[in-house]
């Protein structure tokens, strides 16, 4: 193994990586809420056709990532709707929503599959981003990966220190103990659900406009899943959805690393190694049934329904 | 204003009505999206609902796709009652197919009447393998079923593709991702001389009537659904949870991996990188609309048959993409989940009244 490949799988772990975490956060205030919203690929799905379409007819891709976001807003409102005010179950709203975004998107990009834009360039800064092995990972990434680091300090700060972020867990912990103090119950969790959409709708546009770039039907492959599964890996705690995310973006690239020591494994096989790798850290992490209790929100998954 | 008011009880009327309901607002939204693109909407609907089954050819066709996501819905259907959340017939699925192709591929030049049953078994084998390493995983390590089985629906596709791509491959195959055909005694024999509906379809009726009688006529059947409705009220009465997980996952799974082996031994006759369009997750939406009751799922999976044959049908004459069909599933989900509220709570149209301060104590009722 040379340094150029460990240079390259290092900025490629963090680069992968990213969209997971721009979900995984987002889903991660959701749930803080008590809100599971298991829609994130179908809004993901949305957010990268719509960004894509956006961005090849306007040329620009600001807008393309803003209407993204709006796209996965909209999403997220329906999931709000349907499991809000007419109390729906979570589980089968969030499952309805992947379906109907997976088939949305595919029925609105059917046009634009394999049209080729000018997708967001990685920077470059003379001297620090050709440093050997840590160089391109940390300056010679794209301005979302940047934008993520950021979001990921705001949503740090705002759930460990902010007295809104304190509003948002006690909505979750215990609903109707913050409605009997005054607590605004549905608005808090409306809000959650709509930065989780914002948030899915990002990863989605980051998929299209900056990683690939490009739109393909499923392109999400699961990733949207996976962010589920990271914030139960991460204990519902924002610092280890930072390190499980780009654990999770290196198993994604490891058929770099293999082909980098020679071996020669079938690309379909290490195509398996994310969901794997999701499916062994859920048993471990579960496997203490008390401790998984105590950590996830109290209220996680439970319709909220304010007798008046 | 509309206000929206609890019932006290569950409403059976709605329960039923609800799907209906659904399917109607389903068409509707379709029926005004087709007016936003220029389409007749009356045409369209046509095209897609009536069309492809209006004559025999289209019927026999139905028949064919009904099988696999009937076989799917049934078996989930079980899971469902029991409140485990299988989102994997599409991997369970999958992988019957892949087993079932393994065994077949072996027995190619194979004769007599014992070589069908001998694949089939295998596929059924196959799903229950998938769905029983997500029961083991929920039962011993308590791991939520939901993430595993739908990783291991990943999963399943990708050692389908090495399959396909590698050991399985037909090795006169000029290279093409797919196996070599199966031989004559490993297929489904055709029911209807002149048409593919094979047995597969009675192998579907045959589950829905051993899952009718097992859920509303067993022992077993009733302790699913006790467990399901207060895991607490059957932990109590001495049923045995874990067993029951187990026989409920396996269940759906051997129906799942059933339906995929029917698949390669059916219409495809040999194994290739697509043997679902979806059908495992199309199951999903089947079993609900279905109401989780057999006679129920039997008419939803024929919709959902329906709306696959649409799809293509509307890609022919419309030139609309075939993702209509996926569109239309999300969309039927969703009303029905909308609809659903109804057996709970009833609509009220009140006067807008003036908003008035209401005293705290009131508000903190619940």
């Amino acid at each position: 193994m040379d340094i150029d490949l460990i240079t390259n799988i290092l900025y490629a772990m963090i680069r992968t990586g990213t969209p997971l975490l721009i979900v995984a956060m987002g889903e991660l205030i959701c749930e803080k809420s008590g809100v599971l919203n298991l829609g994130q690929e179908g809004m993901m799905l949305m957010g990268a056709v719509v960004g894509f379409i956006v961005t090849l007819l306007s040329g620009s891709l600001l807008l393309g990532f803003l209407l993204a976001m709006v796209a996965g807003v909209l999403m997220s409102l329906i999931f709000g709707l349907i499991t809000m005010e007419l109390s729906a179950n979570q589980v089968a709203t969030g499952l309805a929503l992947t379906i109907f975004g997976t088939g949305l998107s595919a029925f609105v990009g059917s046009d634009f599959v394999g049209k080729p834009i000018a997708g967001l360039d990685p920077i470059h800064i003379p001297v620090l981003t050709d440093l050997p092995i840590i160089g391109r990972m940390l300056f010679g990434q794209d301005l979302v990966v940047y934008l993520s680091f950021l979001l990921f300090a705001a949503v740090y700060w705002f759930i460990n220190y902010s007295r809104p972020g304190l509003v948002l867990k006690a909505v979750g912990e215990n609903p109707h103990a913050a409605n009997a103090i005054g607590l605004p119950v549905m608005r808090t969790r409306y809000l959650a659900i709509i930065f989780g959409g914002a948030m899915a709708g990002l990863a989605g546009g980051y998929l299209s406009l900056a990683y690939t770039p490009l739109w393909a039907e499923n392109m999400t492959a699961g990733r949207g899943w996976i962010a589920l599964a990271l914030v139960v890996f991460a204990s519902w705690k924002v610092e280890r959805v930072l390190l499980g995310a780009w654990l999770f973006g290196l198993a994604s690239i490891l058929h770099l690393v293999f082909q980098g020591l020679g071996f020669s494994v079938s690309p379909n096989l290490l195509a398996m190694l994310p969901y794997l790798a999701t499916i062994v850290v859920l048993v471990i992490l579960s496997s203490n049934q008390s401790r998984s209790r105590l950590v996830a929100p109290m209220s996680l998954g439970n319709p909220f329904y304010a007798k008046s | 204003m509309i206000k929206l008011e609890p019932r006290g009880e569950r409403s059976t009327t709605m329960a039923y009505l609800s799907p209906l309901l659904a399917a109607f607002l389903t068409m509707l939204t379709g029926a005004i999206l087709f007016t936003v693109l220029g389409i007749d909407p009356v045409d369209a609907l046509i095209t897609i609902l009536y069309v492809p089954i209006s004559d025999t050819h289209g019927i026999a066709e139905l028949c064919v796709k009904t099988a696999p996501i009937l076989l799917c819905a049934i078996g989930l259907s079980v899971v469902f009652k029991a409140k485990i959340w299988n989102i994997g017939a599409e991997g369970q699925l999958l992988m019957g197919g892949l087993f079932g192709s393994f065994i077949a591929l072996q027995l190619i030049e194979a004769e007599g009447f014992w070589v069908l049953p001998l694949v089939l078994i295998a596929g059924v084998i196959g799903g229950m393998f998938w769905a029983g390493i997500a029961a083991i995983l929920k039962v011993r390590f308590n791991t939520n079923e939901i993430l595993t089985t739908i990783m291991m629906n990943y999963i399943a596709l990708n050692i389908l593709l090495w399959a396909v791509h590698g050991p399985l491959k037909d090795p006169e195959g000029y290279n093409f991702p797919e196996s070599a055909l199966f031989g004559d005694a490993s297929l489904l024999p055709i029911l209807i001389e002149g048409t593919r509906v094979n047995f597969g379809i009675a192998l579907a009726l045959l589950a829905v009537v051993a899952v009718w009688v097992l859920m509303s006529r067993s022992f077993y059947g009733f302790q699913i659904k006790v467990m399901g409705m207060d895991a607490g009220a059957a932990r109590l009465s001495g049923f045995k949870e874990k067993r029951l997980t187990y026989f409920a996952l396996l269940l759906s799974g051997g129906l799942a991996g059933l339906a995929g082996v029917g698949e390669v031994t059916g219409p495809i006759g040999q194994l290739i990188p697509q043997i679902s369009p979806g059908y495992g997750y199309a199951a999903i939406i089947v079993a609900f609309l279905g109401r989780l009751h057999p006679v129920g799922i039997l008419f939803a999976s024929l919709l959902m048959a329906l709306l696959y044959m649409g799809g293509e049908m509307a890609q022919i004459s419309l030139g609309l993409p075939l993702a209509l069909t996926g569109l239309f599933q999300g969309m039927l989900l969703f009303y029905l989940l909308a609809c659903d509220v109804l057996i709970a709570f009833r609509i009220r149209l009140k006067p807008k009244k003036a908003k008035t301060l209401q005293p705290l104590a009131t508000e903190t009722q619940g």
